[in-house]
């Protein structure tokens, strides 16, 4: 299938716990932009982005379960993959 | 000696997950599923494989409880601090409490009433996957219900209306916008309930409630408020996933469908839109500390975000939703609108009403640079220098009301802002009433469903609004007066102006910083409170 | 078209025929162009009240702050009743004017536009 650039975000609590999860996408992912907002984060990216958590756990020091999102998210759009490993929004075109 | 075990192979997120859910179900063997599952074809709905429902968050119940428990420990923690170190105090101006009472008597209600909806779907859908789905998400809105109660109900110890939200929510007139909406949604069969909410409200919509408004919350000091906000949007996250699944799964089970659920994707679209009013006069009038105008909002989270998800479902034969366009139009327009309208009813209000001062219209000059000091500036100087004058304006009426909405008519034709708009229909030789097209096309489509709508200003005509044990025939009976109390508005205290109002006198008397922070060296010279 | 329901034949109950209103029936009312009214109205009248009395007991405690509302000359005022143009007769009572409950009526007032130039 193939692969819509029209935007897709995550969107985290501005918090101690975020921080490394918002460096690790921001690594992983070039075309995505932070934007800082009152107590959030929110990532946008065009088309695709991805939460790995091995790139979680190098920065966070500790094991890290994706399902831990759950605490901190705040919103995302795009449509939603989930594997112990990877963590992933996108759109797809027609 | 024993060879020692290989460890375990350990399940993955998936295998785990059927095993906790799907295997979990069963197929009934002494009664029919039709049966156990009454609800689900009157609809028109086909589905012809359940278990093409793929589950989202793949979330299993010992996970939901791990990090649902943690979530509520974080919460009520940052509560108690709150309350321990007088945190309402903390917030911009007493002007900014009265946007948290619009929350505690609207918004409680409606997730109440959708903790009650995710329980009936959670029963009437044959699905296990979307069974689990929904009840979760009952809990949840529970949870958000009960919270949200927490979170505020300090502010209730010092602050004027807030200690009646049940009533209130049932009975008061302009809240009876957000009540009928989601009464329509209970109401209906199952899978436009999940339509309506999960995809139309939770999906399309809902970052126009949290995002800005949780942002406006921290922006102003609300520690609490705030916490809850992120606390739930959490929740949030998932109800979204759980909203953009559901209609995947509809369209991809048969093409029938599909023009089932572009009918409800138009009906609900239009009435989440115009529930969305309230948010839009709070994001730019009630926020002392604002973060961003409606219009910007509106921008970023319909036309851009609402956008990209209608451009995706495309290919199943979906396209914007019916009068999206006149969303756009009004954008520059119905915060002003509905704020001119809490203005001029404020005495009918659960809340003070303040007019914006120079300083606020200037930014609303820079955000609604088409509209704002064409159309509306004109208005509030003018009610200014009324005010200045000792002869303040009223509406002393009671507005005409939409039959679907229940809004009261105070938008404008899409093409003339100096207009109102009108729309009229007749069913059965009654007139109905309508803010707009898309409310007569809802209307149109389920006649019989909404000529029993409570609309509060013809039940006070019906003089059905009054407390048990008062006599309506007593001379001095005043039945504003009484509606008020009917409603769990304490009349004469609750409502009328900011300047003078109890929340303004006690702040200042409290905390020692002006009660208006644009205002700050208004003098209080509110008359004497009359007695209702 | 007609809702879909579980039960064929449902149907609400209508609310607001007008044997509730205790004798009286509703009428909506606005005035174009005078947004400082930011809706139109709606209040009860008994059916057979003049519609001159509502001209001249009742529209003055609902419009009459407005400063247009003292120069209105009624003689050349406009009339709209369910969208469609209406000439009141002012001897007559609302319900031989033949408007009938729940009906909306819109004034309009030809060179008193409202303040502002933008209908206020």
């Amino acid at each position: 299938m193939s692969h819509s650039t029209q935007p897709v975000f995550i969107a985290l609590q501005a918090n101690n716990d975020t921080m490394p999860i918002v460096e690790a996408i921001l690594a992983d992912n070039p075309h995505a932009v932070a934007h800082e907002y009152p107590a959030m984060v929110k990532i946008d990216a065009p088309g695709r982005l991805v939460v790995k958590r091995e790139s979680v756990e190098e920065r966070l020091g500790r094991e890290f379960d994706l399902r831990e999102l759950q605490i901190n998210l705040i919103s995302l759009s795009g449509s939603l993959d989930e594997t112990e490993d990877e963590f992933i929004l996108q759109w797809n075109a027609a | 000696m024993t060879t020692p075990k290989a460890p375990a192979k350990k399940l993955s997120l998936k295998e785990n997950y059927a095993l906790l859910t799907r295997d979990l179900g069963w197929k009934p063997s002494y009664q029919t599923e039709d049966a156990l599952f009454p609800a689900v074809k009157f609809e028109g709905i086909k589905i012809h494989d359940w278990d093409k429902w793929e589950d989202p968050f793949r979330l299993t119940m010992d996970a939901y409880w791990k990090y649902q428990g943690e979530k509520e420990r974080k919460l009520y923690a940052i509560i108690d601090a709150f309350q321990q170190n007088n945190g309402q105090f903390n917030v911009s101006d007493a002007r900014y409490l009265q946007a948290l009472k619009l929350f505690i008597n609207g918004v409680i209600g409606l997730e109440y009433s959708a903790h009650r909806g995710f329980n009936i779907v959670g029963r009437e859908f044959p699905g296990v996957g979307t069974r689990i789905a929904a009840q979760m998400q009952a809990i949840d809105e529970l949870r958000h219900a009960q919270t949200q109660i927490h979170a505020l109900s300090h502010y209730n110890k010092y602050f004027a209306g807030m200690a009646e939200f049940p009533h209130q929510f049932d009975r008061t007139w302009y809240l009876s916008i957000p009540k009928s909406f989601f009464e329509d949604a209970i109401t209906s069969g199952p899978f436009e309930y999940i339509i309506a909410i999960c995809f139309s409200f939770e999906y399309v919509l809902t970052n126009l409630v949290f995002m800005p408004w949780m942002s406006g919350a921290a922006y102003n000091g609300d520690m609490s408020t705030v916490s809850f906000g992120f606390s739930a949007q959490s929740d949030e996250a998932r109800h979204m996933t759980l909203g953009i699944e559901v209609i995947k799964f509809l369209l991809e089970q048969d093409p029938a469908n599909v023009t089932i659920v572009q009918g409800w994707i138009d009906k609900w679209f239009w009435r989440g839109y115009r529930l969305l009013t309230l948010i839009a006069a709070m994001m730019d009038y009630m926020l002392p500390k604002r973060v961003m105008s409606w219009s910007e909002a509106w921008d970023i989270y319909f036309e851009q975000n609402g956008g990209a998800l209608f451009a995706d479902l495309a290919r199943y034969g979906i396209r914007m939703p019916k009068h999206w366009e006149v969303t756009v139009k009004e954008k520059g327009h119905v915060s002003h609108q509905l704020w001119s309208t809490f203005y001029q009813f404020r005495h009918a209000a659960g809340f003070p009403v303040w007019l914006p001062t120079p300083e606020e219209m200037d930014w609303m000059s820079l955000k609604y640079p088409e509209t704002f000091d064409k159309y509306y500036r004109p208005r509030y100087e003018h009610w200014a220098e009324l005010e200045r004058q000792g002869k303040p304006f009223v509406n002393a009426t009671l507005p005409q009301l939409c039959q679907t909405c229940q809004w009261p008519l105070l938008f404008t034709e899409a093409d003339d802002p100096t207009e109102i708009c009108y729309r009229e229909g007749s069913y059965l030789g009654e007139k109905f009433h309508f803010c707009s097209d898309g409310c007569k096309d809802i209307f149109s489509k389920e006649p019989e469903k909404f000529v029993h709508a409570h609309l509060p200003v013809h039940q006070i005509y019906q003089g059905n609004y009054f407390n048990a044990g008062v006599n309506p025939t007593a001379p001095d009976f005043n039945p504003l007066v009484e509606a008020l109390k009917y409603m769990g508005i304490n009349p004469g205290v609750d409502g009328g102006d900011f300047a003078g109002h109890i929340d303004a006198m006690n702040w200042e008397l409290w905390t020692k910083r002006p009660a208006n922070m644009h205002a700050p060296t208004t003098p209080n010279t509110a008359p004497e409170r009359k007695s209702a | 078209m007609s809702v879909n329901a579980i039960r064929p034949g449902y149907h609400g109950d209508m609310k607001d025929t007008i044997e509730k209103f205790h004798g009286n029936q509703l009428i909506n009312i606005g005035w174009d162009k005078h947004l400082m009214y930011a809706t139109p109205v709606c209040i009860p009248v008994p059916p057979q009240m003049p519609f001159g009395a509502l001209l001249q007991q009742v529209l003055p405690t609902i419009y009459g702050q407005h400063p247009d509302f003292e120069k209105i000359d009624w003689s050349v005022a406009i009339w709209s009743l369910g969208g469609e143009p209406f000439t009141p007769a002012l001897d007559k009572s609302i319900a031989d004017n033949g408007i009938t409950h729940k009906a909306s009526m819109r004034l309009r007032t030809p060179g008193l536009d409202g303040l502002a130039g933008v209908g206020f």
